[in-house]
């Protein structure tokens, strides 16, 4: 469809009648987050860079804003109010689309890999729009490795702590040393055949119950 | 055998059930299929997900298909359903201002009747009535958009349908973004619970047999992988015949409840697969036959007349063509691959491949590829009869 929409565009003209600089809309609550981006895309080129951060009223607020390109992270369950924008308007004229230029070599997929979803106005050339893309691409990118790490360090932390419950536990009702414990839990773990965290979990829930 | 693992996408609601049964009650394993589901945070993105590569199947709202089909909405690539995941499922209720306003009009909450509770709300509602919907492209906004208009409130002009994500319309209702809405289970009986809501309808009371949820592929996904697609039926097709038995809905409701998969108390899931359903906050309690049906009456069966009600819907509504919009909507609903893969099984297939939609007023029988099929009452509740072939 956007396909579409570049051959008419072209036909008609209207990529000429349209400003110079790019005017985008970040959608992103996170302050800190919104900044990143902001800042990447700005190294990326000049652009005219609105934040929203309410997604009340999500599609009327950018319509107020009529952005050629709207930038959103994919999480964002708001995302969907974005859909009425490709309603509002004639699905020809003035489509919202997400960027689907199959020419784009995986420039699509990569976003949604990343985890940003971009909202391009129909009718705007390939190549304007790129380099914005490959920049929200790269950031995004950044943040999902950021997500990841911090979820593996939660649990690596977790695991630690409840491990050296339950080796407390162990020295206590055993009457053995640390490392004793630490031996019987492994062993525990490896017959089970479960991580070593997940016994430890077991014993330190159903201590619960005894006490 | 060794096992083909199919990433499979789906949004968090009670109507997934179909692809949870399939992977944890060894439907899936049977055809040698792995299904690695994967939750979706939203329709675009599950939408997305599944045109650009990333899942090569999703639970999907029927009318999303058929839209990209029809060039609306943004999706990147051509759509399928391979078959329908379940028939309704969704309540229609209203905020604690309109809820008000019934109950001294003296609206009785039968939460049966959409003529009288259709009157009640056009008399209540002040003028535009905001109602939260979860897609522009959903069976929620067509049930209602026909619904309101058949009784002669100036729908679209009067109405003015917001999408609000599923998980987000308790709190829509509670902030008074939405004075009313429309979404599947559980998010409702949750509005209730938690905002004051009160439900009106299912969506069943105004359209018997509605396709609610889809399995949807890319199309090209569904003409290059033929056996994976047959298979993918044949074990969800089971998946659907076993949660029809009402023996297995406690069962389907606890696994439902856990939290790799919705993540929520079972008591709330019972409501819509077992019933009752809580409908205001004082705890009045109804019962709907048919509420949410997954299987029984040939409810997986593709119809392309199903697909084509739809564009009719979306194509008035947007001023489109609408004879070329039902003809490419009908290509849509792939009858043909469902029939090649459950031919030889326990299913029974109909013998045509389009039908009328709301013409049996009772339970019906029809011409199957071998005998006769029974088909249940599929009554709009305006009585209208919507002929395929009538429209173009």
């Amino acid at each position: 469809m956007l396909r579409c929409s570049f051959t008419s565009a072209r036909e008609t003209g209207v990529c000429e009648i349209m400003p110079s600089q790019l005017s985008i809309v970040v959608v992103e609550a996170d302050r800190d987050r919104a900044l990143q981006i902001v800042d990447s895309l700005r190294t990326a080129g000049e652009y005219e860079i609105r934040v929203i951060s309410e997604p009340t009223g999500l599609a009327r607020q950018i319509q107020q804003h009529n952005p050629d390109m709207v930038l959103i992270d994919i999480e964002n369950p708001s995302r969907d109010m974005l859909e009425e924008l490709t309603l509002a308007s004639g699905p020809k004229e003035r489509a919202v689309a997400m960027f689907v230029d199959r020419s784009a070599a995986g420039l699509s997929a990569a976003a949604i890999e990343a985890g940003v979803s971009a909202y391009v106005v129909g009718g705007m050339m390939p190549e304007r729009i790129t380099p914005v893309l490959e920049a929200a691409i790269a950031r995004f990118r950044l943040f999902q490795r950021m997500r990841t790490e911090l979820a593996e360090t939660k649990r690596a932390l977790e695991d630690r702590k409840v491990i050296d419950r339950a080796k407390g536990m162990i020295m206590k009702a055993r009457g053995v040393n640390e490392e004793q414990a630490y031996a019987l839990l492994r062993k525990a773990a490896m017959d089970q055949n479960r991580r070593l965290a997940e016994v430890a979990q077991a014993l330190v829930s159903s201590a619960g119950l005894l006490l | 055998m060794r096992k083909t693992t199919i990433p499979v996408g789906y949004i968090p609601l009670v109507d997934a059930a179909p692809l949870f049964v399939a992977q944890d009650m060894g439907f899936a394993a049977q055809e040698g299929l792995s299904l690695d589901l994967k939750r979706a945070p939203s329709w675009s993105s599950l939408r997305d997900m599944l045109a650009f590569g990333q899942v090569d199947a999703a639970h999907m709202l029927a009318p999303v298909p058929v839209a990209t089909a029809l060039g609306l909405g943004s999706a990147g690539a051509p759509l399928d359903a391979l078959m329908v995941l379940s028939l309704n499922g969704n309540v229609i209720g209203v905020g604690r201002d309109l809820a008000a306003r019934l109950a001294d009009n003296g609206h009785d909450f039968d939460f049966a009747d959409a003529h009288k509770a259709g009157r009640a709300l056009i008399k209540a509602a002040q003028s535009p009535l905001r109602i939260g919907v979860p897609f522009p492209f959903s069976m929620h906004a067509e049930l209602l958009y026909y619904w309101l208009s058949a009784l002669g409130f100036p729908a679209p002009q009067n109405i003015n349908i917001r999408t609000v994500p599923p998980a987000l319309m308790a709190d829509a209702l509670r902030a008074g973004e939405v004075d009313a809405f429309c979404v599947g289970e559980p998010w409702g009986s949750i509005s209730v619970d938690q905002s004051e809501g009160s439900l009106l309808l299912p969506g069943s009371a105004i359209w018997k047999r509605a396709p609610e949820k889809v399995l949807a592929v890319r199309r090209d996904w569904a003409n290059s992988e033929t056996a994976l697609s047959q298979r993918l039926i044949r074990a969800i097709w089971r998946a659907c015949q076993w949660l029809s038995d009402p023996d297995s809905r406690i069962l389907a409701a606890d696994l439902l409840s856990r939290s790799g998969h919705l993540d929520l108390p079972a008591d709330i899931i019972d409501r819509a697969l077992i019933g009752p359903l809580t409908v205001t906050q004082q705890g009045l309690q109804r019962n709907a036959p048919g509420f949410l049906e997954f299987h029984k009456g040939s409810a997986n069966f593709p119809w392309r007349s199903q697909a084509q009600w739809i564009a009719l819907q979306l194509a008035s509504r947007m001023g489109m063509e609408r004879g070329e919009a039902m003809r490419s909507a009908a290509e849509v609903f792939r009858s043909d691959i469902y029939r090649s893969a459950l031919r030889g099984t326990a299913a029974e297939l109909p013998g045509a491949s389009s039908k009328l939609e709301g013409a049996n007023e009772r339970v019906t029988s029809v011409p199957a590829e071998t005998g006769t099929l029974i088909l249940p009452p599929d009554r709009f509740f305006d009585g209208v009869i919507f002929d395929p072939y009538d429209c173009g």
